[in-house]
């Protein structure tokens, strides 16, 4: 019996996009997209073996071989700088980390800045590098409402459209980093997995739009 | 003795030493501490600057070691010859997974003087053997710092360097690019570099991309020492040997060649190796040197777990007579079972059978 590809996905819409990326790249297991309490759907016609994570836990689970590859957003990578190949920049899941805080309110350079955020490592080396002096807030959810709270000055939160941030009367002010999904491979699965990883890459490769980073 | 009682990393220990004498080594047994002196004028050469320190009855600052390789070469002698020393060691050092210390089991290998073509070969040879010494199914990735040195010769700052070496690592090739702009590198090394992040496989089919891929000596060089490692190791070993360009190490310690070597079932890399002659220069030694480290904690993960904890339970009453009971033991451990005594059953034990003792008889 040949060794399936283990592939983690992460729980939601993007994961939902990103399968139908492997299903074109001819890794089909239609079953993954069944509203069921199944954990692992196998096809060992297409020698493939998905499951749904949390997706920040994406990354922990191709690090440590659980997975063989996984789509993990570039932001969740920054953060955790996980021992994994990061392979393609799938162009999906775009975004962008950014600072943001309440409209019209600058930067009081003067004092301390006090940043909310899910990323404190990220935000921490990105005002380390501006020689910025902040008390970083680490929150699990509902960024936005720190600045409107007087909780802290700014956040670093990940910003797609920018609504959610206008209807609350905050604005982005700079951009930490542009986000995307991207697949990544276990260290020890690229040697032993290798054709099949490699054929996988390509054929994804083949999907991202033409236009975006056409020299890889 | 039956080696089957042996756990793989100890089976693995037994076996590799058995290798590195084979080829001349002697084993060096050093001291659990090392004062930390050493490790502050290194630390860019420890995967971990963390040290756990104490102070030692004479009021010196002293560390658990957490590196070998670091010592061995402090202690190496000087003045012509190659020195080559085997080790079985632990260290200390904080996990990158757990950011916790943790005691890590290692085995390894230094050669080290005036080193030739040989010398850097059967080394890297070693580690491959190595390898399928410890379990079957293996890989050795081999590459030589001297090509992305080259590469990166004409890039200025160390922090650019950094970055674009973090991208090659990760294999990632929009990284790639993206560090190389920012590094005002010119285009046609930015495509070499970024060429190096796949540049993957099998050594016939990885060297002739090489070759074509720079008209640089520097380079040629590299890849001639390259190939001739690679060649070697595969036909000396059953290891699968690849060539990896996305292999690097602190380029301020390593030079030469590079290697780290992978295990069926283990998802991470169990064997790290690589010429460190920057390292030597920088601790004042005119002499070359190579050498690897196999880690074996990770072999834990080849044991089987489906193990029986013992072939019978033997369930008895409490007011037994107990040289009755250790008597019908005998003769079910006479015939090679291995027995649990217990007064009831137990869920956690693995077992074959269970039996129930009878007064020297016993019954299913």
């Amino acid at each position: 019996m040949r060794e399936l590809l283990k592939i983690a996905l992460p729980k939601g819409r993007l994961g939902e996009k990103v399968y139908g990326m492997f299903e074109k790249a001819g890794l089909r297991c239609p079953e993954v997209l069944d509203n069921t309490r199944k954990l692992i759907f196998e096809n060992e016609e297409a020698g493939v073996c998905y499951f749904w994570v949390k997706p920040s836990d994406v990354a922990i689970y191709v690090e440590r071989g659980a997975a063989d590859i996984g789509v993990v957003g570039k932001d969740v990578l920054m953060e955790y700088r996980p021992d994994l190949f990061e392979l393609l920049d799938l162009g999906v899941g775009v975004c962008r980390l950014a600072v943001a805080g309440r409209r019209g309110v600058g930067d009081r350079t003067g004092r301390t800045l006090r940043v909310a955020t899910k990323f404190p490592n990220v935000t921490r080396a990105y005002y380390a590098a501006r020689g910025r002096d902040i008390d970083i807030i680490k929150l699990n959810g509902s960024i936005e409402l720190a600045p409107i709270l007087g909780l802290s000055d700014v956040i670093v939160d990940i910003v797609e459209t920018g609504k959610t941030l206008l209807e609350n009367d905050l604005e982005p002010f700079e951009t930490v980093a542009p986000i995307s999904a991207r697949l990544v491979a276990n260290r020890s699965a690229y040697q032993f997995k290798n054709d099949a990883i490699v054929r996988v890459l390509q054929r994804l490769k083949e999907q991202v739009e033409p236009n975006r980073d056409t020299n890889y | 003795m039956n080696s089957a009682l042996l756990k793989p990393e100890e089976r693995a220990i037994l076996r590799l030493r058995d290798l590195y004498r084979t080829y001349g080594y002697t084993c060096f047994k050093m001291s659990k501490f090392e004062a930390y002196e050493l490790y502050v004028e290194n630390k860019e050469f420890l995967i971990s600057d963390r040290v756990i320190t104490f102070t030692d009855t004479d009021g010196k600052l002293m560390a658990l070691k957490p590196d070998v390789t670091l010592s061995i070469v402090k202690n190496a002698p000087e003045g012509g010859g190659v020195s080559r020393v085997y080790y079985n060691e632990s260290v200390f050092r904080v996990s990158e997974r757990t950011h916790q210390f943790k005691e890590l089991m290692q085995t390894g290998l230094e050669c080290i003087g005036e080193l030739g073509a040989y010398h850097l070969c059967e080394v890297v040879a070693l580690a491959g053997r190595s390898l399928s010494t410890i379990a079957q199914g293996s890989v050795l990735a081999v590459s030589h710092l001297g090509i992305v040195s080259a590469l990166l010769r004409t890039v200025c700052t160390a922090a650019a360097k950094q970055e674009i070496l973090r991208a090659l690592e990760a294999k990632n090739p929009h990284g790639m690019r993206e560090a190389c702009a920012a590094a005002d590198v010119d285009a046609p090394t930015t495509d070499a570099l970024v060429s190096l992040t796949d540049m993957y496989g099998e050594p016939a089919a990885v060297l002739p991309r090489l070759r074509s891929m720079s008209e640089d000596a520097e380079v040629h060089a590299a890849v001639k020492t390259l190939e001739q490692a690679v060649s070697l190791c595969e036909e000396d070993t059953q290891t699968r040997v690849v060539i990896d360009l996305s292999l690097v190490s602190d380029t301020g310690y390593y030079n030469g060649l590079i290697f780290r070597g992978y295990v069926r079932g283990i998802p991470t890399a169990v064997l790290f190796g690589g010429q460190y002659d920057r390292l030597m220069e920088r601790m004042g030694k005119r002499a070359r040197a190579i050498g690897f480290a196999v880690y074996l904690d990770g072999l834990e993960q080849l044991e089987e777990d489906d193990a029986l904890d013992a072939d019978v339970l033997l369930l008895c009453q409490k007011d037994d007579d107990p040289r009755a009971v250790f008597r019908y033991v005998r003769t079910l451990t006479d015939k090679g079972l291995r027995v649990a005594v217990d007064t009831c059953p137990d869920s956690r034990l693995r077992v074959g059978r269970t039996e129930r003792f009878t007064g020297g008889e016993s019954h299913a």
